[in-house]
């Protein structure tokens, strides 16, 4: 069954080559929206694009400040216009994972680079495309990858918890100030799902037991398509 | 007036000279501006954020050091980045004043260009004048826009010392990249002052237009310039201006990009009328304006291009009071200078109904 078309969406996804991330891209591609992704590693990133043709790969790492606007610069420039911007990318923090008196400064640090302070740059720098969106009456929505671990302060989870509490309070606040520009910004949390990044956080988990991320990426595009309400002939027009 | 060297887009102490429709000459905090507007104006913006538009590299046939500065795009739509109208510069860098930079080497149609660390290569295919020349990249859109993202620095001048980093040319609006120079009038334009606007009945709207390279060093090429400029109404914005004209309510314009745009579309169709466009006006003292009423813009010297724009506003004792003022004050200059207000002076309306 297909879900609700996403036709002529310009979508930004971080994290676009593992997980929810690449099932996002092929999701959100499959229902007609433009798909720009991030990831770090070129091959993969390579091997995304040839996988869903039509897909648009950016190299960069949205943990680093001197990353942030080229990879805006060039999702822009290739897309043409970015109407929602999806934080998907993240970090663990250290792995396997440890209380917080045994977690580093450093390893706290760049959690929040990845999960709080990049998501923020990169809000920023495309935050002009999405009011502009917004204004043209097509998108202008940011959509940040939370966690049950956002809220439950679960032992051993200390600098992913305390950094998804973060982003998803960041985007609360957002939320409320860019009202009136009519950009706005929702945290999902997708669920515990067979990844990569979960295999690593618990690695004696009952994988039948965790949701596929298929499963998530199709509830996350029918939120997107809700929360827009863009009828498919308004988009066509703008996306032209 | 002072050079503005320090690359603050909003500094705390930005003013506002206020040139009123009367003639009249005022000074204000710039962080006023929604208190210096009136309830029912309509404020456009530019929301074209700026490509990193200085390319390094070699010309292959002299094996001479090149600087290419992308001065014009050919349409709108930032997703074909093949073909630009560049400049060309000799050694050196932005530390040189234009004026004093070593010309490039000859360049003939058909020579090529290794450009961004050796990533990106360009033909030349056109030639307007020893250092205005067409140029086409190799390689798909991903590959160019990868190249320019990595090795590409904001177009800069002399009166700025440090490195400019994109976050520096960026306004707090821009979207689209196809501005090779920032829409800097724009730099006024942060969310709280967006917020101040729209609490006071002001709507703010937006349109894109590709501001090309504002200034070579190079009297002649100088005075081609502004170069042919691309731009894009949205729909809402010509629907917005239409209906403020109607209403007798005024156009407020953030930056001459937003006057070149909405008067081409203007003189081009009649009206202001949404869709894609090439601004060739060159507004100037005679100059006929039918749709802004006001412009907010940098603080320009006198002979620049910008300078003659605000002709078109008020006559031109009024701009040597003006120009008095921002001497006297000590306004600062440039693009990250302090800004002016100019209305459009109430006896030319007049004279030109």
């Amino acid at each position: 069954m297909t879900g609700r078309s996403l036709r002529g969406l310009r979508v930004v996804v971080t994290g676009g080559t593992a997980g929810l991330g690449r099932a996002l891209v092929s999701e959100l591609t499959a229902r007609g929206a433009r798909v720009g992704f991030v990831a770090r590693r070129r091959e993969l990133v390579e091997q995304v694009e040839r996988e869903v043709p039509g897909s648009v790969g950016v190299v960069g790492d949205v943990g680093d400040k001197d990353d942030t606007h080229p990879i805006a610069l060039q999702l822009t420039g290739r897309l043409g216009a970015v109407d929602v911007l999806i934080h998907n990318a993240s970090s663990l923090g250290p792995t396997p994972l440890r209380p917080l008196a045994d977690t580093d400064c450093e390893d706290l640090e760049r959690a929040l680079a990845v999960n709080v302070v990049g998501p923020f740059r990169l809000t920023k720098a495309l935050l002009g495309a999405l009011v502009s969106s917004a204004s043209r009456g097509i998108g202008g929505l940011v959509v940040a990858i939370s966690s049950d671990a956002a809220v439950t302060p679960y032992p051993g989870w200390g600098a992913y918890g305390a950094s998804k509490a973060a982003l998803a309070h960041l985007a609360a606040i957002w939320d409320g100030e860019l009202s009136k520009d009519g950009v706005g910004f929702v945290s999902i949390d997708p669920g515990d799902m067979d990844t990569e990044l979960h295999a690593i956080a618990i690695p004696d988990a009952d994988r039948a037991s965790l949701k596929r991320p298929e499963t998530s990426a199709r509830e996350i595009a029918d939120r997107i398509a809700e929360r827009l309400h863009t009828p498919v002939t308004a988009l066509a027009a703008g996306a032209s | 007036m002072i050079a503005a060297d320090v690359p603050t887009q909003r500094p705390d102490d930005a003013r506002l000279l206020v040139v009123d429709a009367d003639g009249g000459v005022s000074h204000r905090a710039r962080a006023e501006l929604a208190s210096v507007l009136r309830a029912g104006d309509l404020v456009v913006a530019n929301d074209a954020a700026t490509i990193p538009a200085s390319l390094r590299g070699v010309h292959e046939r002299t094996g001479s050091e090149i600087e290419v500065r992308l001065a014009a795009r050919r349409a709108v739509d930032a997703r074909d980045p093949s073909r630009f109208r560049v400049v060309l510069f000799g050694a050196g860098d932005y530390h040189t004043r234009t004026e004093d930079r070593p010309l490039p080497p000859r360049v003939e149609i058909g020579d090529r260009l290794t450009l961004a660390g050796g990533t990106l290569l360009a033909t030349i295919t056109s030639r307007d004048h020893a250092r205005l020349v067409d140029v086409r990249f190799d390689g798909s859109a991903a590959h160019v826009w990868e190249a320019i993202a990595r090795h590409g620095r904001p177009i800069q001048y002399a009166h700025v010392p440090t490195p400019l980093r994109l976050w520096d040319v960026w306004t707090p609006i821009a979207g689209p990249p196809v501005a090779l120079e920032p829409p800097s009038a724009g730099f006024v334009l942060d969310f709280r002052t967006l917020g101040a606007l729209h609490a006071r009945g002001i709507a703010v709207h937006t349109l894109t237009h590709a501001a090309g390279l504002s200034s070579t060093g190079d009297a002649a090429l100088d005075a081609m310039f502004p170069l042919d400029e691309p731009y894009e109404i949205p729909a809402a914005t010509a629907v917005a201006v239409l209906r403020a004209k109607r209403e007798g309510r005024r156009v407020i314009a953030i930056g001459t990009t937003v006057v070149r745009a909405l008067e081409s579309s203007a003189r081009e169709h009649g009206r202001v009328r949404p869709g894609p466009g090439i601004a060739t006006l060159r507004v100037g003292p005679a100059t006929d304006l039918r749709v802004v009423d006001a412009i907010v813009s940098g603080t320009h010297e006198r002979g620049t291009s910008h300078h003659d724009l605000l002709a078109a506003f008020t006559d031109e004792a009024t701009l040597a009071r003006a120009d008095d003022a921002l001497g006297a004050h000590a306004y600062r200059t440039h693009e990250f200078g302090d800004s002016c207000l100019v209305e459009r002076r109430a006896l030319a309306v007049a004279l030109a109904v």
